[in-house]
């Protein structure tokens, strides 16, 4: 089926826009090549629906240049850029029937290039078969659930062959379930055609199991592009890495490559000697190690609560200073332990995933 | 028109004797409305009875019937021949050419604005926002008078606003059962028509000037509490 | 549910005090009209209605209205459309400018057309000049009922183009829709209830103004009187039965409006637009 009209890349350079005294973009710089699926991630504010719409030609920006298969898109509206866009809400016209929703975009093609009554008829059923809901043509927006609202709009961009799709939330208001569902859709969907594709999201979750590629932003700036493997493992600071799921972060002193905190100085994996230092340490859920033994290089901690319910352990800690950790363990990991409510555990690193180093204070 | 002339005929005893009638008459009316379009609203909204969604039809029965037309009613059913004014005559009350009866024109323009600003806000209220209250002890008089006036105090205030800045420009409905007595049953709008009528434009500029600085003091206020309305809301 | 009720006596004196007053205040008036109007008979009634003077009257009503009402609904689709859809210099003036007419007393707004076109006005010297008659002629009347209906339509169409933001407009734009295409086929027919709304009240309004009117008319019979002023004419003679028969016209047009207007919220509610 010819979705696709040729290759494409997108790249934006030095990109500024403010709303008033906010700066919605902050020297944004990034390259989309051909093809590619990338997932634009960050809180509410950071940018992302901003930089989405600054592509689509649906806002202006103030400074710098978008350029679309290196021509400067700057005089291009958005109807020539060749881009499909799905709105967070949908945005389905209310007085049309899924049908006409979807051929609007070939209707209101100009008569030269206008397809024929029949040609429209023929392509708006071949995308509504390829969302599989032929059987809601005749149906208005309002008597649709959420996720073929979702499918229907997503169907509308597709019938002008766009050259990339700009999804805004695509999946923000739906049931966890339908969420679930369309997101394996949509990866399907991109490995078949392959239609350069960015979408918006604040859920790290749907970024790493969907994107090619990910784009942190936070307060209108790229904190990070890179894969999702990339991302989670190599976080370039504490924001990527807090963004990215859970995780738990101690106070230390660095000293002959152990993390002192408090009475007990923690074995570091892959730390280097060096001079003692104060350092901050991010440690995920399931990096740490229980243990009921007593070791000079672990952390004692109470036992607050244990959920088993789930596909990992979900253990809560208390040190002795008071601090909180999370700890994910395997359910055969709990087997092996059998730690309840109340017991004294020992807790020590087998990784941890960021260090931040601290300036002394004098 | 100097600055004189202007303030002679705004203190002109006859400009004044208007100034305060209508203004007395459009406060009463106003009172009158933000009692009983308060209860209207309430009952439209929070009870079912027969006939509901006519009474709720016609609250904008006074802003689609021509005024002048409302004006021959009113006075017809307050004159003391009247099917009002008969009974209201036993008491010895007069009401047709009267500030009473002025004030009853201007009641009766008054109502939809005072209904229809409060009813929407009754209408969008958080119903949890009462269970809360009561799942936290307070009766329902407490819920009510605690919870439920403030949020909706704003809206009547604008309701009652509006409706008072439209009793103090009323012309059509009020001149047929005010009589129009000189110093005694003669509102601005009527004496500013009488001037014209006379061809005396200065005196007629200088009162209408006094009423559209009235007339944007009283659209600011509504705005105002308008803003109040729906920062009560949380929408603001 | 018993923590959102009132006791039932409260409940039955609130409702009890509320008809009692919507029945004194609203229901009686409209009773009045139609009970005078029919006081000598149905005969008389239409005799009175088919008076040449009253014929005249309605017919002039009817034509204010007919240049009234588009002239406003072209400009509140417009002046709405620029106000929900985009951000511009003095907007909030615009929306005043609106409003204006809703605030200013109709014997002003009538007076401020004397001020600008009567014979001692700023550009009398120049219309009688040119041998134009704009106050106490039919001009007059239409100019000052386009401005006392100038908001109805705008103010009806405002909260609603806002309520349904730009998203629609925009997904056209990306479909390739140019903007006059999507102004047609996306923005008016999202409107279309509210418009016709806006028209209904405003068709109301512009046949039923009196204060403005009454100032520039001239009260000329057969030539510039609409006929709310036509009723006074009469009431003022003493015709009581002719002017409520006149009234009653009125009256029908104000319940039929009311109709109208419930009907269209009724359609709006049903669902259909709740996208």
């Amino acid at each position: 089926m010819g979705l696709r009209e040729g290759a494409l890349s997108i790249e934006l350079k030095h990109v500024h826009k403010k709303f008033g005294d906010f700066k919605a973009l902050d020297d944004v710089s990034l390259k989309i090549e051909d093809g590619e699926l990338l997932a634009l991630l960050g809180p509410s504010g950071s940018g992302k629906t901003t930089l989405l719409r600054v592509v689509a030609g649906l806002d202006p920006f103030d400074e710098g240049q978008v350029l679309f298969s290196g021509r400067d898109a700057e005089n291009q509206k958005t109807h020539q850029r060749g881009v499909g866009f799905v709105f967070q809400h949908y945005a389905l016209f209310r007085h049309m029937t899924v049908f006409d929703n979807i051929a609007f975009g070939l209707n209101v093609l100009p008569r030269k290039t206008r397809p024929s009554r029949d040609q429209i008829r023929a392509k708006v059923m071949e995308l509504l078969n390829l969302v599989q809901l032929e059987w809601l043509a005749d149906r208005f927006p309002w008597q649709l659930s959420g996720g073929q609202r979702q499918r229907i709009a997503l169907a509308r961009a597709l019938a002008v062959r766009p050259q990339v799709l700009l999804l805004d939330e695509p999946f923000g208001s739906l049931d966890a379930q339908v969420r679930k569902e369309l997101r394996a859709w949509l990866r399907r969907f991109h490995d078949e055609f392959h239609i350069t594709t960015i979408f918006v999201t604040h859920d790290q979750e749907e970024a790493l199991e969907v994107a090619d590629r990910i784009v942190v932003m936070n307060k209108g700036k790229l904190i990070q592009v890179g894969t999702p493997e990339d991302v989670f493992h190599n976080p370039v600071n504490s924001f990527v890495l807090s963004f990215l799921g859970n995780v738990n972060f101690f106070h230390c002193r660095l000293e002959e490559g152990k993390a002192v905190i408090g009475e007990s100085a923690l074995e570091v994996p892959g730390l280097s000697v060096q001079r003692p230092q104060a350092a901050k340490l991010y440690v995920r859920p399931n990096q740490f190690k229980i243990s009921r033994v007593f070791s000079p290089s672990a952390l004692k901690a109470i036992v607050e609560y244990v959920n088993p319910a789930g596909t990992v352990v979900k253990i809560n800690l208390k040190t002795e200073s008071g601090q909180q950790i999370l700890v994910e363990i395997t359910q055969e990991e709990l087997k092996n332990i059998k730690i309840k409510k109340h017991e004294k555990v020992y807790v020590s690193l087998k990784d941890v995933s960021y260090l931040e180093y601290v300036q002394d204070n004098p | 028109m100097g600055f004189k002339e202007f303030m002679g005929v705004i203190t002109a005893p006859r400009t004044l004797a208007a100034y305060k009638l209508s203004f007395t008459t459009a406060f009463l009316s106003a009172l009158i409305n933000a009692v009983f379009g308060l209860i209207v609203a309430w009952v439209l909204v929070r009870y079912s009875f027969p006939g509901k969604r006519i009474v709720d039809a016609l609250v904008d029965f006074p802003l689609a019937l021509p005024t002048a037309v409302a004006g021959i009613a009113l006075t017809e059913l307050y004159t003391p021949t009247g099917w009002v004014g008969q009974y209201l005559g036993v008491l010895g009350i007069k009401a047709a050419f009267t500030p009473l009866g002025i004030t009853i024109a201007l009641t009766f323009i008054g109502l939809p604005f005072v209904v229809r600003t409060i009813q929407p806000v009754l209408e969008d209220m958080d119903p949890q926002i009462e269970e809360a209250a009561a799942s936290l002890g307070a009766n329902r008089w407490q819920t009510v008078s605690k919870i439920i006036l403030p949020v909706i105090f704003p809206a009547l205030l604008t309701g009652v606003t509006l409706a008072f800045a439209r009793a103090i420009g009323e012309y059509g409905s009020v001149i047929f059962i005010a009589g129009n007595m000189p110093m005694k049953t003669e509102i601005v709008p009527l004496l500013i028509m009488t001037k014209l009528e006379q061809y005396d434009y200065t005196g007629a500029t200088a009162i209408a000037i006094g009423m559209l600085v009235i007339s944007f003091v009283l659209l600011a206020t509504a705005n105002f509490f308008q803003w109040l309305t729906s920062r009560n809301l949380g929408k603001a | 549910m018993s923590s959102r009720a009132e006791p039932k006596f409260v409940k039955y004196l609130l409702i009890f005090v509320a008809l009692v007053f919507f029945g004194l205040f609203i229901v009686l008036p409209l009773i009045c009209v139609f009970d005078n109007a029919l006081a000598q008979g149905l005969r008389f009634y239409l005799k009175t209605l088919q008076d040449p003077d009253a014929l005249a009257a309605m017919r002039m009503t009817m034509t204010v209205a007919l240049v009234a009402v588009p002239l406003n609904l072209v400009f509140g689709v417009a002046a709405s459309w620029a106000i929900a859809k985009f951000d511009f210099k003095g907007k909030g003036l615009l929306l005043s400018l609106i409003d204006l007419p809703l605030s200013v007393s109709p014997v002003i707004a009538g007076f401020i057309f004397v001020l600008l076109f009567g014979a001692q006005g700023y550009l009398g010297p120049w219309l009688i000049a040119h041998n134009i008659r704009i106050i106490f002629a039919v001009p007059g009347i239409i100019l000052a009922t386009i401005f006392v209906t100038f908001p109805m339509v705008a103010r009806e169409l405002i909260p609603i183009m806002r309520s349904q933001g730009n998203e629609e407009e925009e997904a056209a734009i990306t479909l390739g829709a140019s903007g006059w295409k999507t102004f047609w086929l996306i923005s008016v027919p999202n409107i279309r209830f509210g418009v016709l709304y806006g028209i209904i009240l405003c068709n109301a309004r512009a046949m039923g103004e009196f204060g403005a009117v009454s100032v520039v008319s001239g009260h000329i019979r057969g030539l510039t009187n609409t006929l709310p002023l036509h009723v006074e004419i009469l009431y003022n003679e003493y015709q009581t039965v002719a002017a409520f028969a006149a009234a009653s016209v009125l009256a029908l047009l104000a319940i039929l409006t009311l109709i109208a207007k419930t009907a269209i919220e009724a359609t709006i509610h049903s669902g259909q637009r709740q996208g």
